[in-house]
């Protein structure tokens, strides 16, 4: 029981990490049509300023996630600009590897930079005691990732479903050109929108860096599981990415505490079956 | 029912909207049939539900005595039953002798064949000689596709329908796009096809319908409202409600 | 009447050009570079065999990615399905290096089929994902079945009979090497009659429009099919021959990383036209070995930066930029 109990908080903390992060690039796939690989990239950077914040400056955790949303933000523009730019209705072969080429770049650059160990990011004090629940007692760290993971599924759905610009994104989502004509400034929906994504996974890496901690490696390492997410839940949509990210956290999860051996096998053997059975996603948009 | 083929009730709705609603018309071997209407009468969804691309919700599709409706697009194609498209759709980075070549080929069932040279074949190069010549097409045989004249696509288009050997062709619009000097040249090509083929032509180009087809169909809102010979349908109550009709609202939406 | 009288002054429309000459002069141009490796780097035939039974993957994946427009990030899989069981035939008692090589080609295809059956189900995106799904569960599965792959120790200690019974596998590898190289040649061929064959044709239509492929009474599936089959067996026979010259099969033989990696050579090299992926193994692991002894994450650097350059700059690879200035020459 005990066991089930733990499984289930870690399942669910780790699939709302997962969430975190994804959500901007099953956007960004959704609404721009562009595979970015190098989406945990910019995860990964979050992480490197949020740890130079809190542990080398000793600023405290909330401004040190502060900092990293805005620093990493602040890194993605040129490259959006100039890079991401050139690649929107590219073909996907292309957009596959300008965003691995961007990884790969990310990559050499923080290691050249940090060097290649484990950078952590201490939690205050609040969130690394137990809570106590009555009936259990979890890591409070656990708690506020999953609450971060609501919040954001909260906000995005009002700021899609009940604000002006989401009514500008889903007009652009489904038509760009005739939103164009319409007087919706399509450059900048797009910029916006990138920005957000930006924003999420570098939220995400920073929140997430107990369960994917921050390493050189960490933009290629969790690139196919971000994703294997994405795809899994139809990219564009936030009730998929959510079950996306709920089953595939408890998979992983499962089978990490029952059967480590495995690794990631049933994680993998899981994708493939959900791929097969739904080759669009869970909520894709019909092509 | 000597009918070489024959749709019976055909219908289609996508989510309520229905596309087509109980279509039926026949036609014999050698019968030249166009298939006219204003836009979005379901004249492409028509073509496509008859090719096999589009599933119907209800009706059959006949060809030669035979129910094809649960057969796929393909195995369609492979009985006889072949379509150009509105849009053409042909490989810019091959030529137009590639593209007959590999039609040809494709019926003769050696297409997917590894062990033989594409252009190792003497006989398939000769038919594939003769339907280029007999569409003037024998000039840009070797240019890649990308790079010949929207016209001589067209012509290529109903090429490669001919190399299939149809029972029955589908023409989609296949003037739509051309510039007015070349429309002869497809005039011309509709002129030359086998007199013992049924072809179904969709067009816009009035003149033309009236040149090529002895009988004549018009589709309104997913619904036969006319069939007749050409020379009637101008004058007729239900089909003038149709065009002007529709005319009428458009001026008004403008 | 224009045209009737066009049709009658021109005369027949094939046999006017010679492309079998430009496939002469290209196989040629391999000898003669396999030989220039083998006397320049007598030190290095390692690396060049191991570039060798690399290049045999590119090609691979330039069967389907470049031919029939297939997106894979996952040809390893089939890669690593051949040295694996090249290896443990090996240490089970079948040490004759062509046997190897057969056994390798037949597993690849086998992994080939089986890939194909699968990723062929999804489009886009979704068959991006299962093709990486694929690598990393047989990643994970040689991982985990240690006792018959060696796991993450590797597969070590292969003993392989002289070639023929005469050449012996020597500590220089000139045996791996000059056997490579003649695999190489031998597959290479293949594949040229492959592609110009009425099959290569129908692939080459499938990538471009599939729903034309259809309406003119061809199935997809298929031939596709065929093709994920023909390519395991290459990649397969390029892991058997990097387990015969190592000795050793490690699990980076079946990694996600190793078929970005392809994939990045492919595409340097220039998709849909072999000697694209021959050239561009070559530049890039000749490159890779300079530089990455240096420091690897430089090396890492280099690739995205030089990745990036080849998307904003030449999108149809080296080869294309050598026919673009070719042809502005002429």
């Amino acid at each position: 029981m005990q066991t089930i109990f733990s499984i289930g908080i870690d399942a669910l903390a780790f699939g709302m990490v997962l969430f975190i992060i994804c959500i901007g690039l099953s956007l960004t796939m959704g609404l721009m049509r562009v595979v970015n690989l190098a989406h945990g990239a910019f995860a990964m950077i979050a992480g490197y300023i949020a740890s130079y914040a809190a542990r080398d400056l000793g600023l405290g955790y909330a401004v040190a996630i502060f900092l990293a949303i805005i620093g990493t933000i602040v890194i993605s523009i040129p490259l959006e600009r100039f890079l991401y730019r050139r690649i929107y209705g590219s073909p996907e072969l292309t957009q596959v590897l300008m965003t691995i080429g961007i990884t790969f770049c990310v990559i050499g650059i923080t290691n050249y930079f940090f060097g290649p160990t484990l950078k952590t990011i201490p939690l205050p004090q609040a969130l690394s005691q137990p809570v106590d629940l009555g009936f259990r007692t979890i890591a409070a760290h656990r708690l506020f990732v999953i609450a971060c993971g609501a919040v954001v599924a909260g906000g995005l759905w009002y700021l899609i479903e009940r604000t002006s610009f989401g009514i500008k994104l889903r007009a652009t989502v489904d038509n760009a050109a005739m939103s164009d004509a319409l007087g919706v400034r399509t450059q900048v929906v797009y910029a916006i929108s990138f920005a957000i994504a930006i924003g999420l996974a570098a939220l995400g890496g920073v929140v997430g860096a107990e369960f994917l901690p921050i390493e050189p490696y960490y933009a290629l390492r969790y690139m196919v599981m971000f994703l294997v997410v994405v795809s899994v839940g139809g990219a564009g949509s936030i009730l998929g990415a959510v079950i996306a990210c709920l089953v595939l956290g408890l998979v992983d999860t499962t089978g990490r505490y029952l059967m480590p051996d495995f690794g990631n096998f049933f994680f993998y053997a899981a994708v493939i079956l959900i791929v097969c059975l739904f080759p669009r996603g869970f909520f894709g948009r019909a092509q | 029912m000597s009918d070489l083929f024959r749709v019976e009730n055909l219908s289609k709705s996508f989510g309520g909207l229905a596309v087509s609603r109980d279509i039926s018309l026949s036609m014999a071997a050698g019968e030249r049939l166009a298939l006219i209407g204003p836009n979005g009468a379901g004249k492409t969804t028509f073509v496509n539900l008859v090719t096999g691309q589009l599933k119907p919700g209800a009706g059959r599709v006949i060809l030669g005595g035979e129910d094809v409706t649960q057969l796929g697009a393909v195995r369609r194609v492979r009985k006889g039953l072949v379509r150009t498209f509105q849009v053409t759709r042909l490989f810019s980075e091959l030529t137009p002798e590639e593209h007959v070549t590999l039609t040809v080929l494709q019926r003769e069932g050696k297409a997917s064949r590894i062990l033989s040279r594409f252009r190792g074949n003497s006989g398939v190069a000769d038919e594939v000689h003769d339907i280029l010549g007999a569409l003037g097409l024998l000039e840009v045989a070797r240019r890649k596709v990308g790079q010949i004249a929207y016209g001589q696509q067209r012509l290529l288009e109903i090429a490669i329908a001919l190399a299939l050997k149809p029972k029955v062709l589908l023409l989609d619009e296949p003037a739509a796009g051309v510039p007015s000097v070349d429309t002869p040249r497809i005039e011309q090509a509709l002129e030359r096809l086998p007199s013992s083929l049924a072809v179904l032509m969709i067009e816009h180009d009035m003149d033309l319908v009236f040149r090529f087809a002895k009988r004549v169909v018009v589709l309104a809102a997913g619904e036969i409202i006319f069939e007749g010979a050409p020379s009637e349908v101008a004058a007729d109550p239900k089909v003038r409600e149709a065009y002007l009709g529709n005319y009428a609202h458009a001026r008004s939406v403008a | 009447m224009q045209t009737l009288v066009q049709t009658g002054a021109v005369t027949k429309v094939h046999s006017v050009r010679r492309p079998w000459l430009r496939d002469v002069i290209g196989i040629l141009a391999i000898v003669i570079a396999g030989a220039v490796g083998y006397w320049l780097f007598p030190d290095n035939l390692a690396l060049l065999t191991r570039i060798i039974a690399v290049a045999l993957l590119v090609l691979s994946i330039d069967l389907i990615v470049g031919y029939c427009g297939v997106a894979t990030l996952g040809q390893a899989a089939l890669f690593g399905a051949g040295a694996y069981a090249a290896g443990i035939a090996c240490v089970n008692g079948v040490t004759e290096p062509m046997t190897l090589i057969a056994i390798g080609g037949t597993a690849g295809a086998v992994a080939g089929l089986l890939m194909g059956t699968i990723m062929l189900r999804a489009h886009g995106l979704a068959q991006l994902v299962l093709s990486i799904a694929i690598v990393q569960l047989f990643h994970e599965a040689a991982n985990k079945a240690s006792s018959i792959t060696g796991g993450s120790d590797g597969l070590a200690g292969l003993m392989i009979s002289p070639l023929f019974g005469i050449f012996e596998f020597d500590l220089w590898g000139k045996t791996a090497y000059l056997m490579g190289l003649a695999l190489l040649l031998l597959v290479f061929i293949a594949l040229k009659f492959v592609v110009s064959s009425p099959f290569g044709m129908l692939c080459r239509g499938i990538k471009q429009d599939p729903l034309r492929i259809r309406a003119m009474g061809a199935f997809v599936f298929p031939v596709l099919l065929k093709m994920f089959v023909i390519s395991g067996a290459v990649a397969g026979m390029g892991g058997a021959l990097a387990a015969i010259s190592t000795q050793v099969v490690g699990l980076d033989s079946v990694s996600f990383e190793l078929s970005a990696n392809a994939l990045v050579m492919l595409v340097l090299g220039g998709l849909g036209t072999l000697y694209g992926a021959l050239i561009g193994t070559v530049i890039f692991m000749g490159f890779e070995h300079v530089v990455s002894s240096i420091n690897p994450f430089h090396w890492m650097t280099m690739v995205g930066a030089l990745l990036i350059a080849v998307v904003l700059a030449a999108p149809g690879g080296l080869s294309s930029l050598v026919e673009k200035v070719r042809g502005e020459k002429a």
